[in-house]
């Protein structure tokens, strides 16, 4: 076995067994205490930053900038936020090809994300990656993946590799409700619950698998109870309210962290734009995305107690609204205008 | 100053579309999100969103316009405090062929960049690899016959005394001591921290491999066989061979896949399959499959120590086969470098892995009735060791190959192809490739034998090949 640190087989069992059950006692991820004013403010920051740039991405693929696949996160941004919120340096992230806003949220420049979605040459991958591949060992963000539920795997591999050097950081893999019917999935879960891995499985759930509903693509719409075969623990989480989000990242991280093993956060969450640029959404009705806009949209929600609290006027709101615009107006110049990468790049980086 | 509203690309061939409706009207309010208007193409109705705020001032293109191109400019939003009066009335033609020419301008600029690409880059040249030679073995070292089996052992053992980043695991490594018995004492000299039994479970121990190499450790992933290693062919291609490229050079992934390939005897289609080809295929990959126990330490040992994806391809035939492996502290060889196994003037036999087994004897035999046969064992597959073969084509003029694989697509056929290329004019026959037959392979002995290449087949081509 590998990178148990308690001392026995059967030691290690009753810890199993007790976990689980605290975890249903202690472990609730229902709780919204609420923001002081730097996080709230911090919070309305980050994903406004996400939300103007996938816009301008938007953009920019719709004059032609960038090529390919552009999956964008507008509607799931507290999700991401409030995770990156609660963790700490060293805690590595993963993801799947929906992954500008993990990106932005984990601190890479705007200016390295939209010039590798234009595929130039000061892209994060010198634009050899591309829109779903992007890394930053500095910001230990680790991709960034094409196969719908590989990065699960992966994921689990960098918790594995904490608990091979025994420090304390947790590993966060992010996959959606269509990842979450994949086989190694559950290949990833066993492992984790069966070494004990710190892990956090993330599952955004935005309800539609590309153009496929959950209720038509899986047995069990409860993505928090899938892994109670493998008795992970797991919660719904309201992702739609960034407090929400990262109250339950705090307690899934202490879970982790206090050696538990992995955890699933279900994040209830929703895509407004269609799975990729060219999706035209004809699966749901105007209406459904309509009023989620409308009622549950994650940054409204943090602008409108930012008022109500009298943390900031409308027009600090603006001048905040203007710098961000900036941030990403300058990516976006400096996306179109960086050359793209020397024809020498083509040979280089394959091996070591 | 007033913002265009260009017509979007909405997929990536999308060249033009009908805008069918417009949602807004001139002199409404929108916000960033709020729909404008429907465009219809070939394939699909879509949306198209407002990106900033502000106030329609002209819509410049009519509802129901077809042919409408990419880019032109198809409505004005004015930002607070601007006025429609300061939008000139250069309204474009839908079928307008180049896009408006203002500060979008560069949306046209793109696609001309991307269009003059292919025509105005010349592709770079392959970079050539600098492979070192084998170290040198000093007089008088001591040779001890080895098996294949105990010779792969001592090389994981070694690099594990010498790193604490590389661990083993995969299914009965470490209590079970290896199903080949090839990790046979590890779990008692490292641990079942770094001995490392998994589930069955091909396709996420893989990842959770890659995973672990993406973060530095130095996983060795043992397959039962690489016939297992199909359900884990995506994370090994997609995920550890593809990384390093596709993260410009930040992260890679230095780990080793290892396991007996290809046939063994009498275990069927589904276990009996050699991936040499399959895997040699990839960039991005280092692929090795050594023959003798002396190449299979040497070369493991590099390939643990190697910073790139390495697939390990064994022989389960060969683990019990004993051979020389010279007595030294630290055994290293280079990946990269083919072996000549026997020097001849003849012709040239290229072989490798279990393939060897059925070169060393027709060339045996060929000695015999006067052929001199220069037989060399790649050892690597990729990077392929190929001026050495051509050297010594240059030399014999005939060239034949051996391998286990299927024959379509092989590696015998690479070699026969290049060497073709790059050599034409000093080959005197036909390049031969012997290959396993075009079959899944049998159960039953006697049609087993068959599906195999054999001995005399690769006297017969070398005969033939030297019109014998």
């Amino acid at each position: 076995m590998a990178p148990a640190k308690t001392a026995s087989t059967s030691g290690r069992r009753s810890a199993a067994k007790s976990a689980t059950k605290n975890v249903s006692k202690e472990f609730t991820g229902k709780n919204t205490p609420d923001f002081d004013k730097e996080d709230e403010l911090h919070a309305y920051r980050e994903m406004l930053l996400i939300r103007r740039f996938e816009e301008k991405a938007g953009q920019l693929y719709g004059m032609g900038f960038i090529g390919g696949f552009c999956h964008l996160y507008i509607g799931q941004e507290a999700v991401v936020v409030g995770m990156q919120m609660a963790q700490k340096e060293g805690d590595q992230v993963i993801t799947a090809y929906r992954d500008h806003g993990h990106m932005l949220a984990a601190g890479m420049s705007a200016r390295g994300v939209m010039a590798e979605l234009t595929g130039r040459q000061g892209g994060l991958s010198k634009g050899k990656g591309g829109s779903m591949h992007m890394f930053s060992k500095e910001k230990h963000f680790y991709g960034g993946h094409g196969i719908v539920g590989a990065q699960v795997s992966l994921g689990t591999g960098l918790a594995f590799a904490n608990s091979y050097r025994g420090n304390d950081s947790v590993s966060v893999a992010y996959f959606g409700d269509g990842a979450a019917n994949q086989g190694q999935v559950y290949e990833s879960f066993n492992m984790a619950a069966l070494w004990k891995l710190p892990i956090i499985y993330i599952v955004e759930n935005n309800r539609y698998a590309m153009g496929t509903s959950t209720a038509r693509a899986t047995a069990q719409a409860n993505y928090s109870m899938r892994g109670v075969g493998f008795g992970i623990p797991g919660v719904q989480v309201d992702g739609m309210d960034v407090r929400a989000v990262k109250a339950a990242a705090e307690e899934a991280l202490e879970h982790c962290r206090s050696g538990k093993g992995p955890i699933i956060l279900e994040m209830l969450t929703y895509r407004y734009r269609g799975h990729s640029m060219s999706d035209p959404a004809k699966y749901r009705s105007k209406e459904e995305v309509q009023k989620i806009r409308s009622e549950q949209d994650p940054i409204e929600q943090v602008r409108q107690r930012i008022l109500d609290g009298g943390w900031a006027t409308e027009d600090d709101l603006k001048a905040i609204d203007k710098d961000i615009r900036d941030v990403v107006s300058d990516s976006a110049d400096f996306a179109q205008n960086d050359p793209e990468p020397d024809a020498s790049e083509l040979y280089t980086d394959i091996l070591l | 100053m007033p913002i265009d509203i260009l017509m979007p690309a909405l997929s990536p061939t999308m060249e033009e579309g009908t805008l069918s409706k417009w949602l807004k009207n001139e002199g409404d309010t929108v916000k960033s999100g709020d729909v404008i208007a429907e465009i219809e193409t070939d394939k699909a109705t879509m949306e198209v969103e407002a990106v900033d705020e502000g106030v329609i001032g002209k819509l410049l293109v009519a509802a129901g316009t077809e042919n409408v191109k990419v880019n032109t400019k198809i409505a004005v939003l004015l930002e607070e405090g601007e006025s429609a009066d300061s939008i000139s009335a250069d309204a474009p033609k839908a079928d307008a062929d180049t896009p408006a020419a203002t500060s979008d301008a560069a949306g046209g600029k793109a696609r001309e960049a991307s269009e003059e690409t292919p025509a105005a880059a010349k592709v770079p040249a392959q970079p050539k690899l600098e492979v070192a030679a084998d170290p040198d073995i000093p007089e008088g070292t001591e040779m001890v016959m080895t098996t294949v089996r105990e010779a792969l052992r001592d090389a994981m053992a070694e690099e594990m005394r010498r790193d604490g980043d590389v661990f083993v695991m995969g299914e009965e490594v470490a209590e079970y001591q290896g199903a080949y018995k090839i990790t046979q004492g590890l779990l008692q000299e490292f641990g079942d921290r770094r001995v490392i039994d998994t589930p069955i479970t091909e396709h996420g121990f893989a990842g959770v491999g890659v995973g672990a190499a993406m973060a530095g450790l130095k996983p060795i992933v043992e397959f039962m066989t690489f016939n297992f290693a199909m359900q884990a062919i995506d994370q090994i291609i997609n995920s550890a061979a593809k990384t390093l490229y596709m993260s410009g050079g930040q992260m890679g992934a230095p780990i080793v896949f290892r396991g007996p390939n290809g046939a063994a005897a009498r275990v069927g289609a589904q276990h009996s399959q050699d991936y040499a080809s399959w895997y040699s295929q990839i960039p991005g990959l280092k692929v090795v499959m050594p023959y003798t126990a002396a190449d299979a330490k040497g070369l493991l040992k590099a390939a643990i120590r190697d910073p790139n994806p390495v697939v390990f391809l064994e022989n389960e035939i060969l683990y019990g086969q004993s051979f020389e492996v010279p007595k030294m502290d630290d055994f290293v060889l280079p990946i990269g470098k083919a072996r000549i196994h026997r020097k001849g003037k003849d012709a040239t036999v290229v072989s490798f892995g279990i393939g060897m087994t059925y070169a060393t004897k027709a060339v045996a035999e060929l000695e015999k009735e006067g052929i001199d046969v220069e037989l060399i064992d790649l050892r690597t597959l990729r990077p392929m060791d190929l001026p050495t073969v051509i050297e010594s084509v240059k030399k014999t003029g005939r060239l034949v190959t051996v391998e286990e694989g299927y024959p379509q697509n092989s590696v015998g056929a690479e070699i026969a192809t290049r060497v073709m290329q790059q050599a034409f004019d000093y080959l005197d026959a036909p390049v031969l490739t012997i290959a396993g037959k075009d079959v899944p392979m049998p159960y039953a002995a006697n049609l087993e034998k068959l599906a195999l290449p054999t001995v005399d087949e690769v006297i017969q081509a070398v005969k033939t090949v030297c019109y014998k």
